[in-house]
């Protein structure tokens, strides 16, 4: 690891004003994906501005039909959390899914979403459940907030600090996680809002990060069921090809945890 | 460099270390405590947990000056008074080992899912739970038969307190 210099902010305006300063800075948060990659010299930061220790990005709320999650906030904090237990199951599993014990001690929300790995879990319950993700300048729809692989709207020195997932009437999540890294192959996000309004989210497949399924959509608006999706295979064009899985294994995976989350939401 | 104070294994230590240290090395070449392994270098083996704030964390894949602070634990904290821990004693009765270096992340990585759990513990879930720690010699077998002794051990343990 090249040489950095640590600072714990106090604050997020403190956070921010630390980035100001620095030559080459960058946040760290759980560091579970970041300090690895500067392990490996593939990130080499001048400064590096700790937001864990900030209690204004941290703990989970329920807020008139939405629950709201500090970018701080641990994947087991979520996990275990009464409130996302009973209000969004599917998200509560998810984060209970996410690597192993030791990664969901110390890894985020927040740092999760901003590094945006295709593979990485959160990203499609964020499209799936229409929620809005929240910064030190601005809110915006998850939607807009995903630009693509290793991607976001984020600016130089913009900070998450929040996301907000509107409650659903169902939803579930299943991932085929690579058997070494935990990581998804291909995971399914399926929700159905209060609305009726049904979203099915892929991460892990597809080459610009995760994607929506319309036609699994509209066959689960008019037929919740896993036979409503059994028949709908996404195109293998634009999906992961690697070592770990071909595209067509992928494309054929997607079908399958898509009737998986179905038959479990 | 950052002079970085923790509680280690119950005592007050403190180094000057560059803020690149990992928390391991600064636990094996600042503190002497070699415990902790590194088996890896992907964050990937779990050769190299600990417990900080009292909670399992892999050592390796966290700097020194985040846990400047904390309080941490380490396999040589467990014992107390020449007293093996429930779990460690667990390990050797059940055979839960071969060459021993995966052992103590193992032994950390099970004490934390035994507060978490408690007597709920089951194969199912220890073997779950055990996703982030890689044994290359014992095929799990007796890891898991280990664990769930030493859970049900330590439930009985506090039955008995009661
Ligand atoms: C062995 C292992 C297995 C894993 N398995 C999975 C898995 O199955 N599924 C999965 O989804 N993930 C997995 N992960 C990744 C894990 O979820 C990480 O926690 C996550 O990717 C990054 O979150 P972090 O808090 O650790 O962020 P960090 O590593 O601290 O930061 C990541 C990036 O985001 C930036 N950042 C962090 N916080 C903010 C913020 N609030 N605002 C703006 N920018 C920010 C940082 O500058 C950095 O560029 C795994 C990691 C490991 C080591």
């Amino acid at each position: 690891m090249y040489e950095t210099h640590y600072h714990r902010a106090a604050s997020v305006a403190d956070a921010a004003a630390q980035m100001e300063k620095a030559e080459d800075g960058k946040y760290l948060s759980g560091g579970q994906t970041l300090i690895p990659t500067m392990k490996q010299r593939l990130a080499a930061p001048s400064d590096l501005i700790d937001l864990r220790h900030i209690a204004d990005m941290k703990g989970i709320s329920e807020e008139g039909g939405a629950v709201k999650i500090g970018a701080a906030t641990s994947h087991n904090a979520v996990a275990t959390s009464p409130v996302v237990q009973r209000l969004i199951p599917g998200l509560a599993a998810l984060a209970g899914g996410i690597g192993d014990p030791a990664v969901r001690h110390m890894g985020t929300i927040g740092g999760s979403i901003s590094n945006n790995d295709p593979a990485a879990d959160y990203p499609s319950a964020l499209i799936a459940l229409g929620a809005t993700v929240t910064t030190n300048q601005r809110s915006l729809s998850a939607e807009d907030f995903f630009t693509g692989m290793f991607d976001t709207a984020l600016d130089e020195g913009e900070i998450v600090t929040s996301v907000s997932f509107p409650v659903p009437e169902k939803s579930a999540y299943s991932k085929y996680p690579n058997p070494a890294s935990r990581y998804a192959m291909a995971g399914v996000f399926v929700a159905k809002g209060k609305d009726g309004a049904v979203k099915v989210a892929v991460t892990g497949a597809g080459q610009n990060g995760v994607f929506r399924v319309e036609e699994m959509e509209s066959a689960l608006s008019s037929n919740w069921s896993s036979d409503a999706v059994a028949g709908i295979s996404v195109s293998a064009d634009d999906l992961l090809s690697d070592i770990h899985g071909s595209a067509e294994y992928r494309a054929n995976l997607v079908t399958v945890m898509a009737k998986r989350a179905v038959a479990a939401a | 460099m950052t002079t970085v104070s923790m509680t280690l294994n119950g005592k007050k230590v403190s180094a000057n270390v560059e803020d690149r240290t990992l928390l391991v090395h600064y636990i094996r070449e600042a503190q002497n405590l070699t415990g902790t392994h590194v088996g890896c270098d992907t964050s990937q083996c779990g050769a190299c947990v600990v417990h900080v704030n009292g909670e399992a964390v892999k050592s390796c894949s966290m700097l020194a000056v985040q846990a400047n602070g904390a309080d941490v634990t380490t396999v040589e904290g467990l014992a107390s008074g020449g007293e093996l821990h429930p779990v460690q004693a667990a390990f050797r009765e059940h055979h839960g080992l071969q060459c021993g270096f995966c052992t103590p992340g193992m032994i950390m990585t099970a004490v934390d899912m035994i507060r978490r759990h408690g007597a709920n513990l089951d194969e199912k879930t220890i073997r779950h739970e055990l996703e982030g720690n890689i044994c290359r010699c014992t095929g799990y077998h007796n890891i898991v038969k280990a664990i769930k002794a030493a859970a049900d051990q330590m439930a009985a343990m506090k039955t008995a307190a009661e």
